[in-house]
């Protein structure tokens, strides 16, 4: 177990700071088995039937792109940070299809971060996400507010 | 744009409910989301959550999973009253997306949909933007999670119009 004081907080989370994410590739029996379970549409399931639908491909779903985003940053940098959760996602874009053999990779990078006036110990820090193929072509873009733990928060922090 | 009620803006639809087991609350983050209190029963009660609760990406991929089964039920009492199916297509995105309360495991949550509307889509003819909310509410009936979900869906009618 990581010291509480060595893991990642609030004040380390300067804007600009940026992770990088992956890579994962994207095995194909596990797009099939994510939306065999959590969306049974045939672009996710049957290659014929993707390669005649928008997507053009036996595609992952998005739900599927968003847990794989969630794994690369956990191993990137949540599972190490003073985290207090996260109370949701201002968007995601599901900007191109996400296909069987990809392999993903990308970056989260801190926006901005504010102080919480109820809660002194706790900070909201902005994250902008974005996960490209292996093209470097944006398969999806999303921001969402974390809540991390403030070292000192008698300090005086910016 | 059509006259089916189910793409009427305000139309409220119940998917279902889903019991979220310890054990698929731990199979799902081990693969997507290993953090503490979604992995370790023991350790989660020390969590700023209190006990072992759902991924909130878990959460969100069940209410797929009851929309999808919706849909198809949609489909098949369409097709048995003789009227056109939609087609549905992929999803741009989500936006909104709220995790209101932990879901903890042993919970059953049901979950819904509420239509805001059906849109143009430009860039595609024939294909229209349905503009939904998502939720999902505990036993106690508190909202747990929330999101507006966009999805293409080429309406019947489209193809004699065109």
């Amino acid at each position: 177990m990581t010291a509480d004081a060595d893991l990642i907080h609030f004040e380390d989370l300067e804007p600009g700071t940026t992770f990088s994410l992956g890579p994962m590739p994207v095995d194909k029996a596990e797009v099939i088995a994510f939306a065999s379970q959590y969306d049974a549409q045939p672009m996710h399931l049957d290659e014929d039937a993707a390669r005649h639908s928008l997507l053009g491909g036996l595609a992952a779903s998005g739900w599927h792109t968003c847990a794989m985003l969630m794994r690369m940053m956990a191993d990137a940098y949540i599972r190490r940070m003073a985290g207090e959760g996260a109370p949701g996602v201002d968007f995601v874009k599901w900007r191109r299809p996400v296909l069987a053999g990809d392999v993903l990779s990308g970056s989260s990078r801190v926006l901005t971060r504010r102080r919480l006036r109820s809660r002194p110990e706790i900070g909201i820090v902005n994250m902008r996400h974005q996960l490209v193929n292996q093209r470097g072509e944006v398969v999806l873009e999303s921001e969402n507010p974390v809540m991390v733990r403030i070292r000192a928060p008698d300090g005086d922090l910016a | 744009m059509t006259d089916d009620p189910a793409f009427a803006a305000g139309n409220r639809t119940v998917l279902g409910s889903h019991h979220f087991t310890e054990d698929a609350i731990i199979t799902f983050a081990r693969k997507f989301d290993p953090q503490r209190f979604h992995t370790d029963p023991v350790a989660a009660r020390d969590s700023m959550f209190g006990a072992l609760c759902a991924s909130g990406w878990h959460t969100a991929a069940v209410w797929m999973q009851l929309n999808i089964a919706e849909i198809g039920r949609y489909h098949a009492e369409t097709l048995e009253a003789g009227r056109p199916v939609p087609e549905f297509g992929p999803s741009p995105g989500i936006r909104d997306l709220r995790w209101l309360k932990p879901v903890y495991a042993g919970s059953t949550i049901t979950y819904a949909r509420v239509v805001r509307g059906v849109r143009n889509y430009v860039s595609r003819p024939h294909w229209s933007i349905l503009d939904s909310t998502a939720e999902a509410f505990n036993e106690a009936n508190e909202k747990v999670i929330s999101f507006n979900s966009a999805v293409l869906v080429k309406l019947p009618g489209w193809d004699s119009e065109a």
